[in-house]
C-alpha cells in the first residue's frame, strides 16, 4: 500500500491552496496539475517493497506535514556565501522561483538565455514516480537555460537553488529546463542551499538536453542541512556526437536521493557521470544512475565514490542499458565506499541491462575502510595519524572533485567534505 | 650509543619472532643485519619503526637516551628514525612531492626549525633527485603508483635524502634491483653516511655489502643475534651459506 494516508490530508490541503492562487494557471496547465496531483495521490510514496526503493525509507518525508514553499527574501550577506569566487554569471531560484533581482545574467553572451517559463511551454517529463508526479503538481515555473546552436559560453552559469524554510517545512518544487543547441557548450552548476533553519523538502526535476555535438558539462552541489530531504530526478538526453559531463555532489540532507538517467541517443555520444556523497550521523545517501545506450558507438564512463561516518547509510544502484542497436558500446562503471566507522552502511548494486552482442561494459565496486598500509606509510614518515587519514580522504575525495573545472566550484565541495566530516 | 636494544621480544601473527635480540649502535656507522629468510631480519625493522602489526611483548629499546617503545611511529620520524619499506605502498591520489613536503614539514616542525615553502621544497628535492638519478617526473606522480620496483626502492632513499634521519634502517632494500638500480642507490646510501648518523642494513644476501661497506656484520638466527663481526663475515656467509651458523648457534644455547 502506499504510504500516503497519514498525511494526505496536508497534500490536499497544500494542493487546494494553490490552486486557488494565479500561479496554478487554467486551461491545459491546471489540467495538467490536476492529472498529475491524482496520480501521486493514487501512486503514494514508494515504499521499501519497491526494487528501487528496497534501502531508502522515506517514512521521514511521508511523516512530515508539507507546506508550499511561500515566496522569500533570503537575506543578502547569507546569499553571498552561496556565491563562487569567479562566477559572475548567477541565476538565484528562491523557493522554486527565479528572482531576476537577485540574479546576475546580464553579461550573458548573445544566444543564451535563463528565463522563467509557464511549465505548460516545456516538455512533459516521464511519470517515473510519486516524486515526479509531486513535482509536476505544485511547480510553479519551469527554470529555462537555452544555449543557442554553436555558441560557446566559456564562464560558467551558477544555478543558484537556495530553499528558506518557513514555519512548518517547505515543499520546494523546482523544474529545471536546459537546451543547449547543435554544438553549442556550457557549464552549469545547480547548487542547493538552505538558507535559515527549519526543514525543507526540495523535489527538483531536471530535463537536460544536449543536442547533437553539444557539450554540456554539468555540476551539481547538494550542500543543504542535515535535517533537509532532497529529492532529485535529472533527465538527460544527448544527441548524435555530443558529451553530458555531470559531476553530482551530494554533502546534505537527512535524506539525499538523486536519480539520474541519461540516454545516450545519437551516434557517438558520450557521458561521464561522476559522483561523490558524504554522509555523517544518521543521514541517508541514495543514488540511482541509469546510463541507456541506445545508439551506437557510444562510450560512458562512471565513477561514485562514497565517504560515510557515523551511522550513515548510503545506496547506489547503477544501471547500464544497452539496447539492441547499441554495437560498440563501450561502459565503465566503478564505484567505491569508505566506511570510516563500524555502524556506517552501503548496498551497493550494478546492473547491466545489455541487448547488443559487441559492446564492452565493465563494473566494478570497492568498500572498505581506510587503507592500514597506507596511513602507516605516512605516520613512518613523520606525519600525524590524523593528518595522514585526512591526507587520504583528500586523495579518495579528489578524485571525482577533480573533475570539476571550476577551480572555487572544487575547492569549497572540498572544504564542505572536510566540514561535514569534521577533518 | 646512538641505539641500543636489549632483550628485545617482539610478536607478530600470533608468533613469537624475535626471542631476546641485543644490538647497539653507534653513530657514524653502518651495520648489516644478515640472516637467513624467517629469521626476524624484517621484524626487527619494523620493530624499530613502531608498525602496529608488531608487537613487542618484552625488551628496551633506548634511542638518543629515548625509549624508542613509547613514541609513535610519526614521533619516532619525527625523532630521525627512518625505515625504507621492503614493499613500498602505493597510495592513488597523493602526489609525491606533496606528500614528501608535508612529511619534511613536520619533521622540520618537531625540530624547531621553519616549515619550507614550496620553492625552497621543490629546490631542495630536485638537488636529492639528482643523487638518486631520479627522473624529476616521479615528483608529480602519485606516492608510488606504477613504479617499477626499482624506482620504488629508489623514491624510498630518495625520500631518506630529503628527510635527512639519524638513524635509517634499510629494509631489503636491495631486493628487486638489478645491478644499474643497486648501484645507484647504493652510491645513494654510501653519500647520506655522515658521523652524526647511523645504518641498518636489513639484507639476505652479502651483494648489496660490496657497495655499502658495513663496520659490523650480525648475523641473525631465530629471533636472535647469534654471530657479530667485521665485514669478513658477511663474505664467509657468502661463501658458507647461512647453514654451519644455526647448529652453532644452537650449541651455543644450549
Amino acid at each position: 500500500m502506499p504510504q500516503l494516508a497519514e498525511q494526505q490530508d496536508t497534500y490536499q490541503a497544500a494542493f487546494d491552496a494553490f490552486r486557488r492562487e494565479p500561479a496554478f494557471g487554467s486551461g491545459a496547465e491546471a489540467d495538467a496539475r490536476e492529472v498529475a496531483f491524482d496520480r501521486f495521490l493514487a501512486r503514494g510514496y514508494p515504499t521499501t517493497r519497491d526494487e528501487a526503493w528496497r534501502h531508502t525509507n522515506i517514512a521521514p518525508i511521508a511523516a512530515l506535514s508539507f507546506e508550499r514553499a511561500a515566496a522569500a527574501v533570503p537575506d543578502t550577506a547569507a546569499l553571498a556565501a552561496v556565491a563562487f569566487d569567479g562566477v559572475s554569471h548567477v541565476a538565484v531560484i528562491v523557493n522554486g522561483r527565479l528572482s531576476e533581482k537577485l540574479s546576475s545574467l546580464a553579461g550573458l553572451p548573445a544566444g543564451v538565455s535563463v528565463t522563467s517559463a509557464a511549465v505548460g511551454a516545456v516538455p512533459d517529463v516521464a511519470d517515473l514516480n510519486a516524486f515526479v508526479d509531486l513535482n509536476s503538481a505544485f511547480v510553479e515555473h519551469a527554470i529555462v537555460v537555452d544555449v543557442a546552436p554553436k555558441v560557446v559560453v566559456e564562464a560558467p552559469l551558477h544555478l543558484a537553488f537556495v530553499a528558506v524554510p518557513g514555519r512548518a517545512p517547505a515543499l520546494v518544487s523546482p523544474r529545471l529546463v536546459v537546451r543547449a543547441g547543435d554544438g553549442a557548450q556550457v557549464t552549469i552548476i545547480e547548487s542547493y542551499t538552505d538558507l535559515g533553519s527549519g526543514v525543507t523538502f526540495t523535489n527538483v526535476v531536471a530535463d537536460i538536453h544536449a543536442a547533437p555535438g553539444a557539450f554540456v558539462d554539468h555540476v551539481k552541489l547538494e550542500r543543504q542541512s542535515n535535517e533537509a530531504f532532497h529529492l532529485a530526478t535529472t533527465i538527460v538526453r544527448t544527441g548524435r556526437g555530443g558529451t553530458f559531463r555531470s559531476h553530482n555532489v551530494t554533502l546534505g540532507g537527512r535524506i539525499a536521493r538523486n536519480d539520474i538517467i541519461s540516454v545516450l541517443e545519437g551516434e557517438g555520444a558520450e557521458c561521464t557521470l561522476n559522483g561523490l556523497y558524504v554522509a555523517t550521523g544518521d543521514t541517508l545517501v541514495d543514488n540511482h544512475t541509469t546510463i541507456d545506450h541506445a545508439k551506437a558507438h557510444c562510450p560512458s564512463h562512471e565513477v561514485y565514490k562514497g565517504i560515510l561516518s557515523g551511522r550513515a547509510r548510503a545506496v547506489f544502484n547503477g544501471k547500464i542499458i544497452v539496447r539492441p542497436d547499441a554495437q560498440k558500446t563501450d561502459a565503465k562503471q566503478t564505484n567505491k565506499a569508505l566506511l570510516l566507522t563500524d555502524d556506517a552502511q552501503i548496498n551497493t548494486k550494478p546492473q547491466l541491462e545489455i541487448f547488443a552482442d559487441d559492446v564492452k561494459c565493465t563494473h566494478g565496486a570497492a568498500i572498505g575502510q581506510l587503507d592500514e598500509d597506507a596511513l602507516f606509510y605516512l605516520q613512518a614518515r613523520g606525519i600525524s595519524l590524523a593528518a595522514a587519514r585526512t591526507m587520504l580522504i583528500h586523495a579518495f575525495a579528489g578524485d571525482v572533485l577533480n573533475g570539476i573545472r571550476t577551480a572555487s566550484v572544487r575547492d569549497a565541495a572540498m572544504r564542505l567534505v572536510e566540514t561535514q566530516l569534521s577533518i | 650509543m646512538l641505539l641500543e636494544i636489549k632483550d628485545l621480544r617482539v610478536r607478530a601473527e600470533g608468533k613469537d619472532i624475535l626471542k631476546g635480540l641485543d644490538l647497539s649502535v653507534d653513530a657514524g656507522q653502518v651495520h648489516a643485519i644478515m640472516g637467513p629468510n624467517g629469521s626476524g631480519k624484517s621484524t626487527l625493522a619494523r620493530a624499530l619503526s613502531g608498525h602496529p602489526g608488531y608487537e613487542v611483548t618484552g625488551g628496551t629499546i633506548r634511542y638518543k637516551g629515548l625509549d624508542l617503545l613509547d613514541l609513535q611511529p610519526e614521533e619516532r620520524a619525527c625523532e630521525g628514525v627512518f625505515m625504507a619499506f621492503q614493499y613500498p605502498v602505493e597510495i592513488a591520489g597523493i602526489n609525491n612531492a606533496y606528500f614528501l613536503k608535508a612529511a619534511l614539514n613536520a619533521v622540520r616542525k618537531h625540530r624547531g626549525e621553519p616549515e619550507l615553502d614550496a620553492v625552497e621544497f621543490m629546490r631542495l628535492a630536485r638537488d636529492r633527485a639528482k643523487l638518486l638519478e631520479m627522473d624529476q617526473t616521479m615528483l608529480n606522480r602519485s606516492v608510488n603508483e606504477g613504479f617499477s620496483g626499482g624506482e620504488k626502492k629508489r623514491n624510498e632513499i630518495f625520500q631518506m635524502a630529503v628527510l635527512e634521519p639519524t638513524l635509517a634502517i634499510l629494509d631489503e632494500t636491495d631486493s628487486g634491483l638489478d645491478i644499474d638500480a643497486l648501484r645507484i642507490v647504493a652510491s645513494g646510501v654510501n653519500a647520506l653516511r655522515a658521523p652524526d648518523r647511523a645504518i641498518i642494513v636489513v639484507t639476505h644476501y652479502q651483494r648489496l655489502l660490496n657497495y655499502i661497506v658495513p663496520d659490523v656484520v650480525h648475523v641473525l638466527s631465530e629471533g636472535r643475534i647469534v654471530r657479530s663481526g667485521g665485514r669478513e663475515l658477511a663474505l664467509e656467509l657468502e661463501e658458507k651459506g647461512y647453514g654451519w651458523i644455526e647448529p652453532e648457534a644452537t650449541g651455543a644455547r644450549a
